[in-house]
């Protein structure tokens, strides 16, 4: 007789190694760190040479943007966020990557339809959905001050 | 001529014989514990094409002149080819055999694509329909994760009941031969589905269809896994077969230590970062066609039950919510004609 | 030595965001687009309850280095414009102050394609 799907279920589920969470979050806090203070790092020489909150905000995003780019065309980007994971998705080098890495793979595919079309199949749905958020926020605004 | 025992197995009363075979592979193949078995290995899993996708079709041409030379067979004294892949519209097999001219029947099977293709070209070669049919199939790392998953360099983290694609092709010659390995039986298996959704968990998703074909095997051939030598499953890895053992054994069939899995085979998980095991169809045809077939011509293994599986999703049923359903066909290999003693 | 105590900061503040994400990676079955999306809204969401600028006081970069950055980003944005243009200031302002960000990552991508090759992971 075969199990029913539930119990199935719970058989898979005890069945699968358990991944080693705190030794995960221990690399991720470290390497998360690390880029966080990078960005710092950028923020903080910015606002030394005169630069503004917002523009040094720029730069620093755009700093770890092009490191994320460049490290992702070297093919070292994965190897680094195979063992960092949190550490490199929730900075901005995750956004960045998700847009850079199918650029990458999908050149076979042409300029237009691979390049062109495949850069957005990850980071698409982060433009589409912070700009809606912030679209009803500002709404919100605009209507009820 | 094929004779139907059971309800689902097919005896080969003729025993076509497994003429030739060869087995390619790559990189990480070459390092795994069963490097020195394969025929080529190019460490460059590019194979020198300018895409993956061409380089899996380069390991078909590959793996099938293998098999045609070490059989010293012409391309035009092959009746058919049975061939199958993972990539969309299956166009590994496609262009690796488009130069051939052998009448081309194309297959889906997953990774369950060796022993589809090989239970054909048998059934095919024991009714006389066919002289000689070859079986071909392959999977490549990277066209596999840019179709299935994510892009290369994409930075992601795999969790450990993933297991890796090999890159790797195989390839067999069936005919009309005295010389072992034979094929005795094949099992078609039917879609099995027990409701899980992860693609990260192929084994669990694969494991219910490999445990009904075994079961169906055994019960229409009225033996025991005790009558058998190894029986290898195609890449269940390490969660999938814990849970093939467990759901053979609510059945009160037990496997008795003859269970092996090619995708366990393949790699050393110790020192490969392979997580749960190898997969993918160029995993089960790449280990049959190096290390399985040999010693079973030697006649160091005698009778081997060679279980492909293969999990029946896309990216866009996976992303539509349906749940994976698994696929096993079952080929009875030996190194003799018939069972020793009772019959 | 205020150099030194700002960088501690970040690396602190920065290092338990990603433990946090870690924790979403392992234990939930949200795949990393979801998780990205969600960081994103959260931050739309956190900014505009005015809960976000402490963070960014305490620890400067943690305005610009996290994706929640990028959604305190869009609503600054687009309080800003709403402030000046009224209703279209909510279409307006979002993009407009994310678009460095954007723009660079289309350039760098797109440079980056032109000039490197993927490679296998093995």
């Amino acid at each position: 007789m075969s199990p029913t799907p539930q119990e199935y279920n719970k058989m898979s589920q005890k069945a699968a190694p358990n991944s080693k969470l705190w030794r995960n979050m221990l690399v991720a806090f470290l390497i998360g760190g690390f880029i966080w203070t990078v960005g710092q790092g950028v923020m903080s020489w910015m606002q030394s040479l005169g630069l503004g909150r917002e523009d040094g905000g720029a730069v620093t995003s755009i700093s770890l943007i092009f490191l994320s780019a460049l490290l992702t065309g070297l093919n070292c980007y994965d190897d680094i966020a195979k063992h960092a994971g949190a550490g490199t998705l929730v900075p901005i080098t995750g956004f960045a990557n998700a847009m850079v890495s199918p650029a990458l793979e999908f050149k076979r595919e042409g300029l237009i339809l691979g390049v062109g079309a495949k850069m957005f199949s990850i980071a698409g749905p982060v433009i589409l959905y912070g700009s809606v958020a912030s679209v009803i926020y500002g709404l919100i605004l605009a209507i009820f001050g | 001529m094929a004779v139907k025992t059971g309800n689902y197995t097919y005896l080969l009363e003729n025993t076509p014989s497994v003429l030739s075979f060869g087995a390619v592979g790559s990189k990480k193949e070459s390092e795994g514990p069963l490097g020195q078995y394969f025929d080529v290995i190019n460490p460059d899993s590019s194979f020198g094409e300018s895409s993956w996708e061409k380089a899996e079709s380069k390991m078909v041409q590959i793996s099938v002149g293998q098999a045609l030379s070490k059989g010293n067979f012409e391309a035009d004294q092959i009746d058919m080819a049975f061939a199958g892949d993972l990539l969309n519209q299956c166009i590994g097999s496609v262009y690796g055999l488009r130069d051939l001219g052998i009448p081309f029947v194309g297959l889906y099977g997953a990774c369950s694509t060796m022993a589809e293709s090989l239970a054909l070209a048998a059934l095919f070669v024991d009714t006389s329909i066919a002289k000689k049919a070859l079986a071909v199939t392959s999977s490549h790392f990277c066209s596999a994760e840019r179709q299935f998953r994510f892009p290369l360099e994409y930075g992601g983290q795999r969790p450990p009941t993933a297991q890796w694609t090999v890159t790797g092709s195989g390839a067999c010659v069936v005919g009309e031969s005295d010389a072992a390995p034979f094929v005795r039986a094949v099992t078609l298996g039917c879609i099995e589905d027990l409701g899980i959704k992860d693609a990260n968990n192929m084994g669990a998703a694969m494991a219910p269809a490999a445990a009904k074909t075994i079961s169906r095997y055994l019960a229409d051939t009225r033996t025991k896994p005790e009558d058998y030598d190894m029986i290898l499953t195609g890449d269940l890895g390490q969660v999938g077969s814990a849970l093939l053992e467990q759901l053979l054994e609510q059945e009160k069939i037990h496997l008795q230590g003859r269970h092996q899995d090619c995708g366990l085979l393949i790699y050393d998980r110790q020192q490969q970062d392979v997580h749960a095991g190898g997969s993918g169809c160029g995993c089960a045809a790449s280990v049959l066609c190096s290390f399985i077939l040999p010693k079973i011509r030697q006649g160091t293994l005698g009778d081997v039950l060679f279980v492909a599986t293969g999990a029946l999703m896309s990216p866009t049923s996976s992303m539509q919510g349906e749940s994976i359903p698994g696929i096993a066909h079952l080929v009875h290999l030996s190194s003799s004609r018939r069972r020793k003693g009772v019959e | 030595m205020e150099l030194l105590i700002t960088l501690g900061k970040a690396f602190l503040v920065g290092g338990l965001f990603c433990a946090v994400g870690q924790v979403l990676i392992d234990k939930t079955k949200l795949t990393p687009a979801r998780i990205l999306v969600g960081y994103v809204v959260a931050g739309v969401l956190l900014s505009a309850l005015g809960l976000y600028q402490p963070l960014v006081e305490f620890a400067g970069a943690g305005a610009t280095v996290p994706l929640t950055g990028f959604g305190h980003l869009l609503a600054t944005g687009v309080q800003k414009a709403v402030a000046e243009k009224g209703i279209l200031g909510a279409l307006t302002g979002g993009l407009t102050a994310s678009a460095a960000g954007i723009t660079a990552a289309m350039i760098f991508g797109l440079l980056v394609a032109l000039i490197f090759n993927p490679g296998d992971k093995s």
